[in-house]
C-alpha cells in the first residue's frame, strides 16, 4: 500500500526537488532557515505559508475533478468568504461568528455550483463561471467596493500568526489534506466519487448516490475556498473584493494537473494535487527571490510550467522507456518485447 | 456487381464485430440491411465508408479493390452516405451546403449567383423547388434529408448509403423520402437502406440483407419473404445444442411458483403503454420484441431507471418504490443493462472495484469494505464466474465483453438479489461465455432467484424462459407460458401487426 | 451606492432642461470600481452641493456606450455644462461634437481623450510623473547624504501609472548617488501582492537589514507591505522609511501609527478646478488652460494624519 502511494506522487516529488534546485541556484541561501522571535523564518517557510490559498483550493478542486467536473468559482468564493468573514468583524460579532459565517458562505456557494451541476445539469464549465463572474459583484456589495481593513488580532492569527514555530496557514492546510486524504481514503467516498468521475450513469445503476455525492464534493471545494480566502483575508487583515483569489482559480487547476490528475475524472491523489500546489508556488516565490524584472514573471512561469508538463506527459515516458530499453539493448541483452505505448480508440 | 464485399472482417477488443461477411450491391438496386442492435450494420457501413480499417476480406467497387481510409475518401471513389442525423450545416444556406468544399470561383472568390443557380437546378432534378438562399435549418428535417442526399449523390454518384434515414420523419415525409430515393435508383445508383421499420423495408427495397452477431444470416428478394421468416432471420432460431439439450427440460406444465412481485398498470409516456407484470419466485421471464418494441424500456421502469408515470409495484409486505435504481436495489432488485460501456461498467475502476461498487454504495460511504474484504469478493467472482482476467486490479476495460459481463453479474450477485434483470445479458459475447451465461442463470434460478431476461436472441429466450411475453409498439401484446413458448408463437405475436 | 446612482440617473433623465435657475451640470462618472473613484464622485457631489450646482449624475458601469448615451441626453436636457470622467481615450469625436454644437462646454476630469483639444474647455487631471517625483523627492530630502538603498514595489507591469510614476521617481533620485533602487517587482497595485512581493525583498536583502527604504506605487501595496516588514521582526516607518502614492484613509491610519513615513495625493476632488473654471467661463467667457494639473501634495506623519485619515474616511474610499 505504502510504496504504491510513493510511486504515484514520485513524479511531483523530483519535479519538486528540481524546481527547489533550480531556485537555489539562482538564490543560493533559498534553502536556509533560521529562527527569529521562536518562529522559522526562511523563503521555504515562506512557500509553505504562501502555498496555503493554492493548496486548499487544489484540495477541494481534485475532488469536483475526480467526479469529472471543475469549478471555475473558487477563486471568487474566496473573495466572498473573506468579505463576509472581514464584515463580521467590523461589524463587532466577534470572531467565532465570523468564521461561521465565512465557511458557512462557502458551503452555500458549493451547494449553488452543485445544485445547478447535479440537478439543474448545467456542464460543471459553465455553471461555475456564473459563480465566477457574478460573485466578485457579491462581495464587493458586501465590502461596498473598498478594502475593508480590520484589525483584529485572533482573526489576523490565522494569516500571519504561527503555532510551534509554523506559520498558521501552512499548518492549515497540512491539516486539511491529511484530513481530506483520510476522509476520502478510510471511508468509501473516495471509491465512491472516482466511480462516477469516471461513469456517472453506470455508478448511479449500481445504486452510488450520484446527485448527493456531486453536490458534496462542490461544497467541499468552496469550504476549502472559504478557507483559503479566510487565510487571504487575514493576510493583509483586510477584504479586497476586487483582488482577492483573483485567477487563482486557474492556479489551483493547474496545481492538480501537475499533480498528474486528469481532468477527465476518475482516478484521484490529494497528496500529488498538493505537490502540485507547492511546485507552483515554489516557482512564484522563486522568481520573484531571483529579481529579475517584472515583465519577466508570467513568461518564466509558463515556461517552467510547460517544461513540467511535457516531461510528465504519459506518451513522454513511455518513448523514454522504449528508447531506453532499446539502448540497453544495443549494449548486450536483448531487451524483451517492448510494451507499446497505449493506443487508445479515442 | 456495383459494389462486391467479400468476407469481411472487423475486430474490436473482445467482440468480432464482423466475421466474414459477404454483400453485393447491383446498380438500380434498393439493398436493406436488417439486423438487430450490435448486429454489425453500422461496423459493415463504417468500413465501407472508410470511417473503420477492415481486419480481413475484400470490397470492391466496379470490380476495382477499394480500401477507403477515411469518409472523404470513399466519397471521391462514389460512396456517399446519409445519416440519420443531417450532417451538414444548419447556419448555412441551402446552396451553400450543396456546394461546399466545391464552390464555384469567379476570379478566385465564390460566385454566389453561380452557386445558387447551380443549387436550384440541382433540387429541381429532386422535385423540389425551395429558396436556396435561405438557411438549411429553415427547412423540415425531411427536406434537409434529401438535400443531403442531393450533395452526397452530387459528390459521390455511385453507391448511397441511408443510414436509419427515416427515424425522425412523419409518414408523408417518408413517402416524399422513398420517391426522391426510387428515382435515384431508376437513374441507376446502387442505394443500401438501413433501417428497422419492416414496412419501409417491404415498401422500399429490392433485396434484403440480414445480419445477426456478425454474421450474414440471408440475402434474398424482397418479394420472396414474408414478415414471420424476416423476423425469424434477425432473432434468429438454430438453437445451439447444448441449450436446447438444456432447455428440454421445461416446457411439460410449468410448476405453480410462489409470487414474489406484481407489478400493476406501469407505464410511462412516450416509453411504454401501461402493463402488468407477475414475477414468480425462482421464475424466468422473457421479453421478445423488435429493437425499439418497449422491451428495455420495460425493464429500466422496473429498475427505476426512468420513474413510472404509472402504476404500482408491490410483494408480499406491501408496495415496493421503483422510483430509482437506489430505492430498487434496496428492494433486491439488480439490472445488468444493455449497454455495458455506456450503462454498466466503470471501465478506469479495477475488476475488484466493480464488483464491490454496488455492496459499498448500499452500505453507504461511512462504512467502507475494506480492501481484504473487497479482495475476498473479487477473488471469490472471478473463480465462481470464471472470469478471465490477469488479476483482481486490472481495470475492467480492459477486459473483453464476455468478461466485463460476468463483472457486472458478479457486482449484482455480491448483494444477492431476489429479482435480477437482464437487458441483452449475452450481446457481442463469444460463443463460449454466452453459453456460460445462460447455465449461470439456471443456477441462480434454481437458488430461488427470479429474472428477467431481455433479449433479441429467441433461441436464448426459448431456452432459459419459463415465460416469455411479448412486447410490440411499446406494448405487452403477449404472454406465452411453457409448452407454448416457440419460436413459431413468439414470431407470430410479433409479427401479428400486420394482421390487425 | 449604485443603486442611488442608478437613481440618480433616472432623476437625471426625467427632468427636462431649464427649469432651474441655477446652473446645471451634467457628471458621467465611469462607474465606482475603485475607492479612489467613490471618493471623486462623493467629492464631486459635494464640490456642486457647495456651489448651489444642480448636478445630474450618471453611472455608467465600465461602458463607454452608456457615457455616450449619458452624454446625449444631458445635451438633450440643455445642461449648462457636462463633466466628463472617459473610461476609455477613444472614440468621443462624434458625442463631443454634439456638445459643441449645444455649446455646451465639456470638461475631461483625471483622464484624458485623444480627440482635437478644441472639442472640450479644458482636463482637469494629475501629473503621474510629477506624484512619482514629489515622492522621490521627499526620499531626497529625509536620507540627506546617508547610503540608501530603496527596493519598488510597482504597479501593474505596463499600466501607465506604474510606468510614469517610476520614471519621475527616477528624475528625483537622479545625481543622488547615495540613493540606490536595488530591487524593483510588480505587486500589481494589490495589497496581497504588496505583501507577498515585501517578503520576497526581505529574504533576498539579508532579512531586510540592508533596505533603507521601499517606495510603493501605490498606498494598498505600502499597507501590505508594511505588515510584512512587521512579521520580519522589524519597525517600518523607522527602519525601512516607507513612502508611497494616492493618500487613502489606510495609509493616513498607518503614518498615524508611525508605520509609514509619506504619501502623494492624488486628489479625488477634480471637480473642485473645474467647477473653477466652469464658473469663470460663465460669468465672462475666460478660456481656462487645455490641461490643469490638480497638486500632488505631499503628507508626512507632521501633517495630522488621524485628522486627514477621519476627514477622508467618510468619502467612499
Amino acid at each position: 500500500m505504502m510504496p504504491q502511494a510513493l510511486r504515484r506522487v514520485l513524479p511531483q516529488i523530483l519535479t519538486l526537488a528540481a524546481v527547489v534546485m533550480l531556485v537555489t541556484l539562482v538564490f543560493p541561501t533559498f534553502l536556509s532557515i533560521s529562527v527569529s522571535d521562536g518562529r522559522l523564518v526562511g523563503p521555504v517557510i515562506d512557500i509553505l505559508k504562501r502555498g496555503a490559498p493554492i493548496g486548499l483550493l487544489a484540495i477541494g478542486m481534485t475532488l469536483v475533478i475526480a467526479s469529472r467536473g471543475i469549478d471555475l468559482s473558487v477563486g471568487t468564493v474566496m473573495a466572498i468568504c473573506g468579505a463576509v468573514a472581514a464584515t463580521a468583524i467590523v461589524n463587532g460579532w466577534g470572531l467565532g461568528p465570523a468564521l461561521l459565517l465565512a465557511l458557512a458562505a462557502g458551503l452555500a456557494a458549493g451547494l449553488w455550483n452543485g445544485f445547478l451541476v447535479a440537478v439543474i445539469g448545467i456542464q460543471p464549465i459553465v455553471a461555475t463561471l456564473i459563480l465566477m463572474t457574478a460573485g466578485r459583484g457579491i462581495a464587493q456589495l458586501i465590502t461596498e467596493g473598498r478594502i475593508l481593513t480590520f484589525s483584529h488580532p485572533g482573526l489576523a492569527f490565522l494569516g500571519s500568526g504561527s503555532l510551534f514555530g509554523i506559520p498558521v496557514p501552512a499548518l492549515l492546510w497540512l491539516a486539511a489534506a491529511i484530513a481530506v486524504t483520510l476522509l476520502m481514503r478510510r471511508t468509501a467516498l473516495g471509491l465512491l466519487i472516482e466511480a462516477i468521475g469516471v461513469n456517472r450513469r453506470a455508478s448511479a445503476l449500481a445504486g452510488v448516490n450520484a446527485r448527493v455525492l456531486l453536490i458534496a464534493v462542490y461544497m467541499a471545494s468552496g469550504l476549502c475556498a472559504a478557507v483559503a480566502g479566510l487565510i487571504a483575508t487575514a493576510d493583509i487583515r483586510g477584504a479586497d473584493a476586487n483582488n482577492a483569489g483573483l485567477w487563482l482559480e486557474l492556479d489551483a487547476i493547474l496545481a492538480v494537473v501537475i499533480g498528474g490528475n486528469s481532468l477527465m475524472g476518475g482516478r484521484f491523489s490529494i497528496a500529488a494535487s498538493v505537490l502540485g500546489a507547492l511546485i507552483i508556488q515554489t516557482i512564484d516565490t522563486g522568481i520573484l527571490l531571483a529579481g529579475f524584472p517584472s515583465e519577466y514573471n508570467l513568461v518564466l512561469k509558463a515556461a517552467l510550467v510547460i517544461i513540467i508538463l511535457i516531461l510528465q506527459s504519459p506518451r513522454l515516458a513511455a518513448d523514454w522507456q522504449l528508447w531506453r530499453r532499446s539502448r540497453s539493448g544495443l549494449s548486450g541483452s536483448h531487451a524483451a518485447a517492448t510494451p507499446k505505448p497505449k493506443e487508445s480508440l479515442r | 456487381m456495383l459494389l462486391s464485399v467479400q468476407s469481411l472482417t472487423k475486430t474490436f477488443p473482445g467482440t468480432r464485430a464482423l466475421d466474414g461477411v459477404d454483400f453485393e450491391l447491383a446498380a438500380g438496386e434498393v439493398h436493406a440491411l436488417l439486423g438487430e442492435n450490435g448486429a454489425g450494420k453500422s461496423t459493415l457501413i463504417k468500413c465501407l465508408t472508410g470511417a473503420y480499417r477492415r481486419d480481413a476480406g475484400e470490397i470492391r467497387l466496379e470490380g476495382a479493390r477499394i480500401s477507403p481510409r477515411s469518409t472523404s475518401e470513399a466519397q471521391e471513389l462514389g460512396i456517399g452516405t446519409v445519416y440519420q442525423e443531417v450532417n451538414l450545416l444548419p447556419n448555412l444556406t441551402v446552396a451553400q451546403n450543396l456546394a461546399f468544399g466545391r464552390e464555384p470561383r469567379r476570379f478566385g472568390l465564390v460566385d454566389g449567383r453561380a452557386m445558387r443557380a447551380m443549387a436550384r437546378e440541382t433540387l429541381m432534378g429532386y422535385g423540389l423547388d425551395i429558396d436556396v438562399g435561405r438557411d438549411l435549418g429553415c427547412y423540415s428535417v425531411a427536406i434537409q434529408q434529401i438535400i443531403a442526399i442531393a450533395r452526397a449523390v452530387a459528390l459521390s454518384g455511385k453507391v448511397l448509403i441511408l443510414d436509419e434515414p427515416t427515424a425522425s420523419l412523419d409518414a408523408r415525409e417518408v413517402e416524399m423520402l422513398f420517391d426522391v430515393v426510387r428515382g435515384l435508383r431508376d437513374r441507376g445508383l446502387g442505394i443500401v437502406f438501413v433501417s428497422h421499420f419492416l414496412d419501409q423495408v417491404f415498401a422500399l427495397s429490392d433485396r434484403v440483407t440480414v445480419l445477426r452477431n456478425g454474421q450474414k444470416v440471408v440475402t434474398e428478394a424482397t418479394r420472396d419473404l414474408d414478415r414471420v421468416r424476416l423476423i425469424e432471420h434477425m432473432l434468429g432460431r438454430v438453437l445451439e445444442d447444448e441449450v436446447v439439450a438444456q432447455a428440454a427440460g421445461h416446457g411439460a406444465g410449468a410448476p405453480i411458483r410462489p409470487e414474489l412481485l406484481r407489478a400493476e398498470g406501469l407505464g410511462r409516456r412516450g416509453m411504454i403503454e401501461p402493463f402488468d407484470l407477475r414475477v414468480g419466485v425462482g421464475e424466468v421471464i422473457g421479453l421478445a420484441g423488435l429493437l425499439g418494441s418497449g422491451r428495455t424500456e420495460s425493464a429500466e421502469l422496473l429498475f427505476g431507471v426512468r420513474a413510472a408515470q404509472t402504476g404500482t409495484a408491490r410483494d408480499a409486505d406491501g408496495e415496493i418504490d421503483l422510483s430509482s435504481p437506489r430505492t430498487a436495489i434496496a428492494a433486491g432488485f439488480g439490472f445488468a443493462p444493455e449497454d455495458r460501456k455506456t450503462d454498466g461498467i466503470v471501465g478506469d475502476l479495477s475488476v475488484r472495484e466493480n464488483i464491490a461498487l454496488a455492496l459499498q454504495a448500499r452500505r453507504g460511504w461511512t462504512r467502507p469494505m475494506s480492501r481484504a474484504e473487497q479482495v475476498r469478493l473479487a477473488k471469490d467472482y472471478i473463480a465462481r464466474l470464471d472470469i478471465r482476467t490477469s488479476d483482481a486490479e486490472k481495470p475492467v476495460g480492459q477486459l473483453s465483453g464476455g468478461n466485463q459481463q460476468k463483472v457486472i453479474l458478479a457486482r449484482w450477485l455480491a448483494m444477492n438479489p431476489r429479482f435480477l434483470i437482464l437487458d441483452e445479458p449475452t450481446r457481442g459475447i463469444d460463443v463460449g461465455a454466452h453459453a456460460e451465461i445462460l447455465h449461470l442463470i439456471r443456477e441462480l434460478t434454481s437458488g430461488g432467484m427470479s429474472i428477467l431476461i431481455v433479449s433479441s436472441e429467441l433461441d436464448e429466450l426459448i431456452a432459459v424462459s419459463d415465460r416469455v411475453i411479448v412486447v410490440r409498439d411499446r406494448r405487452h401484446v403477449a404472454e406465452l407460458t411453457g409448452a407454448e413458448i416457440s419460436t413459431e408463437t413468439i414470431v407470430r405475436a410479433i409479427a401479428e401487426e400486420d394482421a390487425a | 451606492m449604485k443603486l442611488n446612482g442608478l437613481l440618480a440617473t433616472a432623476a437625471a433623465l426625467a427632468l427636462t432642461a431649464g427649469a432651474a435657475s441655477a446652473q446645471t451640470v451634467g457628471f458621467s462618472q465611469i462607474g465606482s470600481e475603485s475607492g479612489w473613484r467613490a471618493a471623486e464622485t462623493t467629492l464631486t457631489k459635494q464640490q456642486a452641493e457647495e456651489r448651489g450646482i444642480d448636478l445630474k449624475f450618471s453611472d455608467a458601469q465600465q461602458k463607454q456606450e452608456n457615457q455616450i448615451a449619458a452624454i446625449r441626453s444631458f445635451v438633450a436636457q440643455g445642461v449648462d455644462a457636462i463633466l466628463l470622467a472617459p473610461v476609455v481615450a477613444t472614440g468621443w469625436d462624434s458625442v463631443l461634437e454634439e456638445a459643441q454644437e449645444a455649446e455646451i462646454p465639456v470638461v475631461l476630469l483625471d483622464r484624458q481623450v485623444d480627440s482635437s483639444d478644441d472639442l472640450y474647455l479644458t482636463a482637469v487631471g494629475s501629473d503621474l510623473v510629477h506624484e512619482g517625483n514629489v515622492a522621490g523627492q521627499w526620499l531626497v530630502e529625509t536620507v540627506g547624504d546617508k547610503e540608501c538603498r530603496v527596493v519598488e514595489l510597482q504597479g501593474t507591469t505596463g499600466s501607465s501609472p506604474a510606468i510614469d510614476r517610476a520614471n519621475g521617481f527616477r528624475q528625483a533620485i537622479e545625481g543622488h548617488d547615495n540613493i540606490e533602487i536595488v530591487r524593483s517587482q510588480t505587486g500589481d497595485f494589490t495589497r496581497a501582492q504588496g505583501k507577498e512581493v515585501m517578503e520576497s525583498f526581505l529574504q533576498a536583502e539579508n532579512g531586510g537589514k540592508d533596505i533603507c527604504a521601499l517606495y510603493a506605487h501605490n498606498d494598498d501595496m505600502a499597507v501590505g507591505a508594511i505588515q510584512a516588514i512587521k512579521e520580519a521582526g522589524l519597525n517600518p516607518g523607522e527602519d525601512i522609511l516607507i513612502v508611497s502614492i494616492d493618500a487613502v484613509p489606510d495609509i493616513f491610519q498607518a503614518m498615524a501609527d508611525g508605520d509609514a513615513n509619506a504619501t502623494v495625493e492624488l486628489t479625488p476632488n477634480m471637480a473642485g478646478p473645474a467647477f473653477d473654471a466652469l464658473a469663470a467661463y460663465w460669468a465672462d467667457g475666460t478660456m481656462p488652460p487645455k490641461f490643469i494639473q490638480t497638486e500632488s501634495k505631499l503628507y508626512t506623519q507632521a501633517d495630522d494624519p488621524m485628522g486627514q485619515y477621519e476627514a477622508k474616511k467618510g468619502l467612499g474610499y
